[in-house]
């Protein structure tokens, strides 16, 4: 009897955890469709041919958001451009050369700890290291040197955890037949870490390129007669620009905060599908 | 080839069984051959190189015994190494027999043969023709050969009965060649047991093929 | 009338190889303080297979990785003494460890192919070598699997992935692959531990015919193996004080069957280890 009790007792608590567990995931899964369906609903009124290929005219409150597109795209662009080769290069060097001492391990905590600084932090440190120092003005530059350094943090530690998810065993095999450690990395490493390193590269890029803060201090502007034409110009961003009109300019239609707002969402949430693609596609390849 | 090493070695070792026969056959030949001539000076030569059959047989044995640890065979790859380690052993004690045969013509010194020989020649002449086919049969794996050949054993066993007799007259009749005839009959009686040990091989034979032991046409001595 | 006495030579049924390809003298291996390896002193010959026995966490592997300059993989380890292959000195500053693993390849416990086709993991080697003609790499693909007795089974499947072979394949595959670098030693960590009886024994056969062209030293814990495959057998000791002490060495059929040193016979009649 007292044994049916217990097992009794086993299975209600059984339920209760079980129900717990899927209440928590509920709680976190419902916000995130709530803002998305939210956004759509709102926004998608405003989504128009001229919406997207126009630029703002009347301080925003007429026109469209095209330059901002173009801005948040080219700030992609530049902050892969600068964040993946260093971050994948330092990653290798982390895992696969430097020794195994106080100073990497002092490295590895630093690099951990960079992905914890606010963000409005890297902002004034553009500022005063890209702009000010290095005289690049506010700029696009400036701005995608700065979002590297933020995405730095996250693509390298990501990056890292893919190479040292590389067998120790290929490591050896390779070495075993007289490859150097770089044929190694490059023939033997890199091509298994690779999905792994891309997947954190995109999530960090595209988290950075969500931000307002630091390109607020950078060089983000909110009206500009034209699109930049070299990477020393200013430039529109979708976050910034959707910061101002949500904020700072009176009269401004609901709906053209909303439509911002949704492509913003899209391009990020298209950059992150993006990811998955590209490592899907490397899966399968890889064997 | 699966196990090509061990196979490599098995026939090796069966080279060498069918060599260290040879060698014991040409021991038999040989001694009934001195015998007949009373070649004593061949009959020494035959008691000295009985030690080249003994090497031969601790080698084989030795070998055997490498194979078993290294190669670590079982049933049927087992039985073969243990029934070779038994016919050396049969083959090596053949070859103390003409060994023996050999000894005695020694004993005999310048005393000539107490008659001509007729049947201890045939019955040598049948034993070594058993062994020979006993080792053949061994390496064929040929059980019915091998049953069929201690059956043949009854040949010797009665040319060995003629003997047996034919010598005991002797020494009736006449007291004084005793001694004479009794030297024949050993040498008569260490033929027809060559031809005992030829049965012994046969039975290790059907062992190795069969797994079983038996025992086939026990002689009558 | 049987009269027999006197000692009889044993007569070697494998003649003893005159050549000398591997040897250490004093051998000590450090990792940190531990001691791995004490004072060994071996001489390896060449064309013939030389098994390293012993119970687990003996040494048997860091000894093997002495050869191929492995063990600078780990962090603070520590050889003294000499190693030589041939004449040249493995653990000289001027050594070239690139080339050093040319000449002594390696083969794993585990079978690890490279994530690529068949082509591509034994081409490795020659390619990283500085070979980039695609009919030399095929000649090199095609004879080094013929040579590691696996031509016959991959022969339709040369360009699909390494993985989708059977454990026992993707082991020969390894073995072609170091072939393809054409090596003077291969050094065989536990080969088949991994690995079902019948791809043991393929394996075991595919060793006794490369014999005969390359120096072959196996680690392995299967002592039945070392006994099938090995012409000379090491015997490496596991004790408080005396880890990584070579006990015994000496041609296999002496060491199976009439070892000298009673903690052989013991390890290798079961007795403890």
């Amino acid at each position: 009897m007292i044994r049916s009790e217990r097992g009794h007792g086993a299975k209600a608590t059984e339920r209760i955890a079980f129900g717990l567990l899927a209440l928590a995931t509920f709680l976190v899964v419902a916000p995130v469709i709530y803002i998305v369906v939210f956004i759509l609903v709102n926004g998608s009124g405003s989504i128009s041919w001229e919406f997207l290929t126009q630029a703002p005219r009347h301080r925003g409150l007429e026109g469209g958001i095209f330059p901002a597109i173009v801005g948040t795209f080219y700030l992609m662009i530049g902050t892969l451009l600068f964040a993946l080769p260093v971050g994948v290069f330092s990653a290798i060097y982390l895992t696969e050369y430097a020794r195994r001492n106080w100073l990497t391990r002092l490295i590895n905590l630093s690099i951990v700890n960079l992905a914890g600084v606010p963000s409005i932090v890297f902002g004034l440190f553009g500022l005063g290291l890209f702009v000010l120092a290095m005289r690049s003005g506010s700029s696009l530059l400036a701005a995608s040197l700065t979002l590297a350094c933020q995405a730095l943090a996250m693509i390298i530690t990501t990056s890292r955890e893919a190479l040292m998810a590389v067998p120790r065993s290929y490591r050896e095999g390779s070495l075993a037949l007289g490859a150097t450690k770089w044929q190694t990395v490059l023939h033997v490493v890199l091509p298994q870490a690779m999905p792994g390193i891309i997947t954190g590269t995109v999530l960090a890029t595209s988290r950075a390129i969500g931000e307002t803060a630091p390109i607020l201090a950078v060089g983000a502007a909110f009206l500009l007669p034209s699109l930049p034409s070299s990477p020393l110009d200013q430039f529109m961003a979708l976050p910034y620009h959707l910061y101002i009109v949500a904020t700072q300019v009176p009269g401004m239609p609901e709906r053209t905060m909303w439509g911002t707002a949704l492509v913003l969402l899209v391009v990020v949430l298209s950059f992150n599908t993006m990811a998955m693609v590209v490592r899907w596609r490397f899966r399968q390849r890889r064997v | 080839m699966p196990r090509a090493i061990y196979e490599k070695h098995l026939k090796s070792l069966h080279e060498d069984v069918l060599q260290l026969g040879d060698m014991v056959e040409k021991a038999i030949n040989h001694s009934i051959e001195a015998l007949k001539k009373r070649d004593l000076a061949m009959a020494k030569q035959i008691v000295e190189e009985d030690v080249n059959i003994n090497n031969k047989r601790f080698d084989i044995e030795q070998r055997c015994i490498q194979l078993i640890a290294t190669q670590q065979p079982m049933a049927k790859d087992l039985r073969a190494i243990i029934a070779i380690l038994h016919i050396i052993v049969d083959l090596e004690r053949m070859g103390d027999y003409a060994e023996g045969i050999s000894r005695i013509n020694i004993l005999m010194g310048d005393e000539p043969l107490l008659k001509p020989l007729i049947d201890i020649p045939r019955m040598a002449q049948k034993a070594v023709e058993m062994l020979d086919r006993s080792l053949q049969a061994f390496i064929k794996e040929d059980v019915e050969e091998a049953r069929r050949i201690p059956k043949e054993d009854d040949e010797v066993d009665a040319l060995w009965n003629q003997v047996y007799r034919e010598l005991i007259f002797f020494m009736i009749q006449d007291p004084r060649t005793i001694s004479r005839a009794t030297y024949l009959m050993w040498v008569a009686h260490n033929l027809e047991r060559i031809a005992d040990r030829a049965t012994n091989i046969c039975e290790r034979v059907v062992f190795t093929a069969t797994g079983k032991m038996e025992e086939i046409g026990a002689s009558r001595y | 009338m049987v009269i027999f006495s006197g000692e009889i030579e044993r007569i070697p049924a494998v003649p003893a190889p005159e050549k000398i390809k591997l040897r250490t003298s004093g051998v000590n291996l450090f990792y940190g303080t531990f001691q791995a390896l004490r004072n060994i002193s071996i001489e390896i010959p060449a064309q013939a297979i030389t098994a390293i026995i012993g119970p687990s966490g003996c040494g048997k592997t860091s000894f093997l990785r002495l050869f191929n300059r492995m063990n600078d993989l780990i962090h603070n380890a520590r050889v003294e003494g000499s190693v030589e292959l041939d004449d040249m000195p493995i653990y000289d500053q001027n050594t070239d460890v690139v080339e050093l693993r040319k000449r002594v390849g390696m083969v794993f416990q585990k079978p690890n192919p490279f994530p690529m086709s068949v082509f591509d993991n034994v081409a490795f080697g020659p390619r990283r070598h500085g070979k980039d003609n695609r009919k030399e790499l095929e000649e090199i693909v095609e004879r080094s699997l013929h040579r590691a007795a696996l031509l016959d089974e991959v022969k339709d499947k040369i360009h699909e992935s390494a993985l989708s072979l059977s454990g026992g394949q993707q082991q020969r595959l390894c073995i072609a692959r170091v072939l393809a670098v054409d090596p003077e030693v291969i050094l065989m960590d536990e080969p088949c531990s991994a690995l079902d009886p019948v791809a043991t024994l393929k394996i075991e056969d595919l060793m006794r015919a490369l014999s005969e062209n390359y120096t072959i030293v196996i680690v392995t814990h299967n002592m039945q193996q070392a006994a099938r495959v090995s012409d000379m057998a090491a015997f490496l000791m596991m004790a408080d004080d005396k880890t990584g002490e070579l006990v015994e060495y000496g041609p296999t059929n002496r060491v199976f069957t009439n070892p000298k040193d009673p903690r052989t016979e013991s390890y290798i009649t079961g007795r403890f280890g």
